[in-house]
């Protein structure tokens, strides 16, 4: 798969990624060297195996709906770039 | 005597602690003033000598009322600054979490700070662990405290290289990693030491910065294997707070190394032969299986077939989940905020100056291989040649009880050397990502110096949660190899 200029600025938006203009030939023969790379892939035979979606146990434990935890503004606000009173404050979003 | 306990073990610092010959204090104070001489490794990002002290006081106090906590109370270690830490900035050496002093501290650390362990510091690490020899971090690449031949400057290895290259230094008895596809062992075979990345589930996840969730895991890096296994012993344990921690107690690892290896069967899989391998290591190998047999054990041949699939297929799983695990990062919570015209300006604009290079190649692998259309091509393709890739080791762990390999494919190689070829420097993992895909434990034990006198480390696979067996094995190597290597200026 060789990723072209477009597809590489569309990725980069889609993943919030400013990437100036100068570098995106770059980037994209870059990526297209890496995905080339993991394409031989194909050659593994997959047919009806089942997918491995992490190393731990199946089961995902349990615990009680209670409530353990929280309560603690002050704690989570602590590192936020900027706030207003107890809110974090991000540009304006509805005119 | 003061100015050489940095360079005692562990084992023989819990020694000389529980006999009175010195404090933790004066232990700790050695290892501050080791830091201080070798600035230039930069193997630390933050370093935390007045809380140390206060840690290596509170520890002496214990021991002086007969309360003292165990192997790891009052001896001075290392933490990767991925390891959240309360009060303490924490970086993952990346310039987008500029500033962010947690409120809470990782369950492993507040293990290794519960078992009476002194925190000396942040360690160094290529930013948010993605990278194999320490020259992605924001924060400048980590020198190893070998040097090469002709006098350059040598990579220690990554992501965790400044933990390795600050227990290679003797700036601390040992020092936390974090391994996601070969980041503890491959540093440790680098700088000469041993590093243990345990079983995925054994130490917990929370609290650490999350790079690819069902790969990472937490292990220690120390000289000695006795030493790893004192270390693990504090760090493992169930948790709660990560669904994916094993609900299983710590067996007492610190037997394990004395179990000896009598009958044990260690397998030699024939697909870790890969082309371009360097003849020393290839005869390492031949050595260790040498080693392993004349203590006992009996050498068996296996294969694992999928094992050259494992690396292109971890370059898609890893970043796939790096690029969701790194969403967090909006210059909203934490870090670093580059203000832009509109929400989503602000977003690119923090995004784009706050990763680095290596990162934002792989979260925009990671969104390419997620979006829509491709993902049965490369992510699901990538997870079924994983389930592949595990049973392969459930087959051979039929007729073995642990696996030996290199742990690299060379030895340390120059800062710079790599650095513009990704695919190239991906290649340092192609022995240690298999078993990280399985989630398997894996160990690497310094062996030997090459030819041109740098360390060169064997790797060890067991089966899931029996690191006990690895570190038996890994004792045998290690007594067998009697490996005295020392970085030049130590």
């Amino acid at each position: 798969m060789s990723l072209d200029k477009e597809t590489v600025k569309n990725i980069a938006f889609l993943a919030r990624i400013k990437t100036p203009e100068e570098e995106l030939d770059h980037l994209a023969k870059e990526l297209s060297n890496i995905l080339g790379w993991v394409e031989q892939l194909g050659e593994v035979d997959t047919e009806g195996v089942d997918p491995m979606t992490g190393a731990a146990g199946a089961a995902l434990p349990r615990r009680l709906d209670v409530v353990n935890d929280g309560g603690d503004r002050e704690s989570v606000l602590a590192n936020a770039p900027e706030r207003d009173g107890g809110f974090f404050a991000v540009p304006k979003v509805i005119e | 005597m003061t100015s050489a306990l940095n360079h005692l073990t562990i084992a023989e610092a819990g020694e000389g602690l529980a006999k009175g010959d010195f404090t933790s204090e004066e232990l700790t104070a050695a290892c501050l003033k080791a830091m201080d001489a070798q600035r230039q490794l930069n193997a630390f990002i933050t370093e935390t000598p007045e809380l140390a002290l206060k840690r290596a006081k509170a520890s002496d106090t214990r021991r002086a009322k007969g309360q003292a906590l165990g192997a790891m109370d009052g001896i001075p270690v290392a933490v990767k600054d991925l390891f959240c830490t309360e009060g303490v900035l924490t970086t993952a050496a990346s310039h987008i979490l500029d500033g962010f002093v947690p409120t809470y501290e990782s369950t492993v650390s507040a293990n290794l700070r519960d078992a009476g362990a002194v925190m000396l510091g942040k360690t160094n690490m290529d930013e948010f662990a993605m990278g194999s020899s320490n020259e992605t971090s924001y924060y400048g690449p980590v020198l190893s405290p070998w040097k090469g031949k002709d006098g350059k400057d040598l990579a220690p290895g990554g992501s965790s290289g400044g933990s390795a290259a600050a227990v290679a230094a003797r700036l601390c008895l040992g020092a936390a990693g974090t391994d996601t596809g070969g980041s503890i062992r491959q540093p440790a075979s680098f700088c000469g030491v041993v590093g243990l990345k345990p079983t995925y589930g054994r130490c917990s996840r929370w609290g650490t910065v999350a790079f690819a969730s069902s790969l990472d895991q937490a292990g220690p890096l120390t000289r000695t294997v006795l030493d790893a296994a004192i270390m693990l012993q504090a760090m493992a344990g169930h948790d709660p707070k990560d669904s994916t921690s094993a609900p299983l107690d710590a067996p007492d690892f610190s037997k394990a190394p004395g179990a000896g290896v009598k009958g044990l069967r260690v397998g030699i899989p024939k697909e870790y032969r890969v082309d371009g391998m360097a003849g020393e290591i290839e005869d390492l190998w031949k050595k260790g299986a040498q080693w392993l047999k004349q203590a006992g054990a009996e050498i068996i041949g296996v294969s694992l077939p999928h094992s050259k699939y494992a690396l292109p297929a971890y370059y898609i799983v890893a970043p796939a989940e790096a690029s969701a695990n790194l969403a967090r990062y909006d210059g909203v919570r934490y870090g670093l905020r580059v203000e832009g015209d509109s929400l989503d300006d602000m977003y690119m604009n923090t995004r784009g100056q706050g990763f680095g290079k290596e990162v934002r190649r792989r979260v925009l692998i990671g969104a390419y291989v997620l979006s829509a259309g491709f993902y049965d091509a490369y992510y699901a393709k990538a997870q079924k040649t994983r389930t592949l890739i595990a049973r392969d080791f459930e087959r051979a762990f039929e007729s073995v009880d642990v696996l030996l390999t290199p742990t690299a494919p060379s030895a340390a190689f120059a800062i710079g050397e790599k650095m513009d070829d990704p695919i190239a420097m991906y290649l340092n993992d192609v022995f240690t990502v298999p078993a990280s895909m399985a989630g398997l434990p894996g160990i690497s034990v310094p062996a030997g110096l090459n030819g041109d006198g740098l360390p060169l480390g064997l790797q060890l696979i067991a089966k899931a949660f029996d690191e006990e067996t690895l570190l038996s094995a890994a004792q045998a190597l290690e007594t067998a190899a009697g490996f005295e290597g020392k970085a030049d200026a130590f």
